[in-house]
């Protein structure tokens, strides 16, 4: 019978394996960030022992980072301490650091990428759930605690048991105003935001294969929404094409033999699944989130469903999670007034979601009513932007163009939404206070989220392409 | 020093909701500190206190009737973030045990990792449970990790549990995934020098 991806990729990694033991787990990548680096490093302080293979590590500092002024000592205490120590911990034990003020600096899970330091076959794990983002590349991806960074940090293995397998096939081809922002929603609306847990998801058809590789880490960024472990996309051309002379990526005569064997990195006809669900890409209209978890989403011109609609022992967290965001059941979002717009974070910050939105609001000026913040997934990406006018059409729009960090997605800076505020955000979380105490989310894609800032209301951007 | 859990008989305090997330556990905001102590205080602080700091007494554990060393909460603990400190923060405050009837995987293995003890449970018995602490709210839950059972005291009711044999012999004998990864130092070198690909 043949193999899965995610099987070739594990055995390819199994160090030992003994029954009755999980396997031990070869890492070829592992990321840091500030926040859940510093107690590991700590770890391994106290048992004396040195990072065993520093140059497969590497840091970056983006959850905490203030999004202006980026060349100023961050002002607030805790934050800067944050930062200080990833340096410290980071020099001490020998640890490449893209840190504040790099040109490589950025939110982890687009640095990775656009790097060339993500490949395909490789095992790749960073204490942060959206790791899952590198799977796009046909990479087993996955986020970790800070016990396992450090395990990875002393013995660059990790114990695992191998997961089960889900397949999400999507055929077909999306509609006009539909992007990969809104199929990844509309699948997690449809099996909840638990429905993957224990798995680790293939998604693959006709709708994912036409996608461009940011798109596809934006599908798969947001897997650990429905649960999962990762997902992960088989690597194709495009994947090549986009790797192919990026600052880390093999060259020469190892491209050659790094491309032969990722040919090989393809589920196998026979192999079997043990959960497989296939979606039609035609049935995909423009999604935004209601509620308090990412699979409480819905076609934007839909209502949210009514009391009646959700079974009865769902209700209590049904009316908790629309209590928290002052909606009706039953009542629809398309013209429900919106305060802030927030455009960035893992899932869309890069240079497409940023030519994606400036495509749509070139010529165009914000409601006034409303505060766009666009945040860009890295140093990089900020550079190509101002290198091809984005800066510019950004400006002549009334949205604010910051530096890189992961910002208003989790408000550990100062990018907090005020409480009781409605933000179309095109980040990953909806949850209570996530984007600052009693904030209200609504996740949508990054035209879903430009219509709604130059109109001031949920908008259906069909309408206005 | 390391810790050990084999057995447990306390109170415990009831959180009927679902999909608690680690946003809700432990708030992005707190998650500043540099070392692992200290995150009990602020172990679901939306919740807990109002935005001037005071307790908000509908919530259960400002509730004095409620306390013990188990948690018991609503299906798909401890959903969204990888954070650990999200496990600290249930650690430092004293629970040594979570019984939900659902735990989202890295949370599970967070929680393990910290010598907390995940008891996934039936919808059915969790009920039990609520309904019994709801009667009664000094009832008494025993966990017996050898024999992976959780039983209700007062009534005699009981349902084992999983828990991986692995993870059961760490928590019992206190030693970390560390402590045997690092004696397998001979076999990952090995490895590493058969890999053609090692990137
Ligand atoms: S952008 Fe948001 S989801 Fe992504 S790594 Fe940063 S905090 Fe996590």
């Amino acid at each position: 019978m043949g193999k899965t991806l995610v099987d070739k990729i594990w055995d390819q990694h199994v160090v030992v394996s003994k029954p009755g033991f999980p396997d031990a787990l070869y890492i070829n990548t592992h990321f840091i960030h500030e926040v859940t680096s510093p107690q590991a490093f700590d770890g391994l302080r106290k048992r004396g022992i040195p990072v065993f293979r520093p140059q497969k590590t590497r840091a970056t500092a983006d959850h905490n980072v203030p999004t202006i002024n980026q060349h100023l000592p961050i002002k607030e205490a805790l934050s800067r301490h944050q930062v200080e120590m990833l340096t410290k911990n980071t020099n001490e034990f020998g640890v490449e650091l893209y840190g504040l003020g790099h040109p490589f600096q950025g939110i982890v899970h687009v640095i990775g990428p656009e790097l060339g330091i993500t490949l395909p076959g490789m095992t790749i794990v960073c204490g942060d759930s959206h790791t899952s983002t590198h799977g796009a590349f046909g990479a087993m991806a996955f986020g970790i605690g800070t016990s396992e960074v450090e395990q990875v940090l002393a013995t660059q293995c990790i114990l695992q048991y191998r997961p089960k397998r889900m397949k999400i096939e999507i055929n077909g081809q999306l509609k006009r105003g539909v992007v990969s922002k809104d199929i990844i929603l509309y699948i997690i609306s449809k099996i909840s935001a638990s429905g993957a847990t224990g798995y680790f998801v293939e998604f693959c058809g006709e709708a994912i294969r036409n996608l461009s590789m940011e798109a596809r880490m934006t599908i798969c960024n947001m897997s650990i929404e429905m649960g999962a472990r990762g997902g992960l996309i088989a690597p194709d051309q495009t994947t090549f094409d986009y790797i192919k002379g990026r600052q880390f990526a093999p060259q020469g005569a190892d491209w050659d033999k790094a491309v032969a064997y990722w040919q090989t990195l393809h589920s196998d006809a026979d192999a079997e699944f043990d959960r497989v669900l296939t979606f039609d890409a035609a049935d995909i209209e423009p999604m935004i989130t209601y509620g308090t978890n990412p699979g409480m989403g819905m076609g934007v011109t839909h209502h949210i469903p009514s009391l009646e609609q959700i079974e009865d022992k769902e209700r209590p967290s049904f009316k908790k999670s629309l209590d928290y965001m002052a909606l009706e059941p039953g009542s629809a979002l398309l013209g429900k007034k919106v305060d802030y717009v927030f455009i960035g974070s893992c899932t869309n910050s890069r240079i497409e979601d940023l030519r994606m939105v400036a495509g749509f609001v070139a010529g165009k000026h914000k409601a006034d009513n409303v505060e766009v913040w666009v945040v860009p997934g890295s140093k990089q990406v900020e550079a190509q932007a101002k290198k091809e006018g984005i800066d510019k059409i950004f400006e002549a729009a009334g949205f604010q163009l910051r530096e890189p960090g992961c910002s208003a997605c989790l408000g550990m800076n100062e990018d907090k939404i005020p409480a009781g505020m409605y933000c179309i955000s095109t980040s990953n979380r909806n949850f209570e206070g996530r984007q600052g105490p009693n904030a209200r989310t609504f996740l949508a894609s990054p035209l879903t989220a430009a219509a709604a800032a130059i109109t001031g209301v949920v908008t259906d951007v069909r309408e206005l392409i | 020093m390391k810790k050990v859990f084999q057995h447990l008989n306390s109170t415990a305090v009831p959180l009927p909701i679902e999909n608690i997330d680690t946003d809700q556990i432990i708030p992005a905001r707190f998650l500043k500190a540099t070392t692992r102590e200290g995150f009990g205080e602020n172990l679901f602080r939306d919740w807990r206190f109002d935005a001037n700091g005071d307790p908000k007494p509908e919530f259960v554990l400002n509730n004095p009737l409620y306390k013990g060393e188990i948690l018991v909460a609503g299906k798909n603990f401890g959903c969204g973030s990888s954070r650990e400190h999200a496990a600290w923060s249930i650690g430092d405050y004293g629970f040594k045990v979570v019984v939900s009837s659902f735990f989202a995987d890295i949370f599970k293995n967070n929680a393990l990792n910290n010598f907390i003890l995940p008891v996934q449970v039936s919808e059915g018995f969790l009920h039990k449970i609520f309904s019994a602490i709801e009667a009664d709210a000094e009832a008494k839950l025993e966990v017996d990790l050898e024999a992976q059972l959780i039983r209700i005291v007062a009534s005699g009711e009981q349902e084992s549990f999983d828990i991986n044999p692995y993870k059961k012999a760490c928590l019992i004998n206190g030693y970390d995934d560390i402590d045997y990864l690092l004696s397998l130092r001979n076999n990952i070198e090995q490895y590493e020098n058969s890999r053609e690909f090692n990137f």
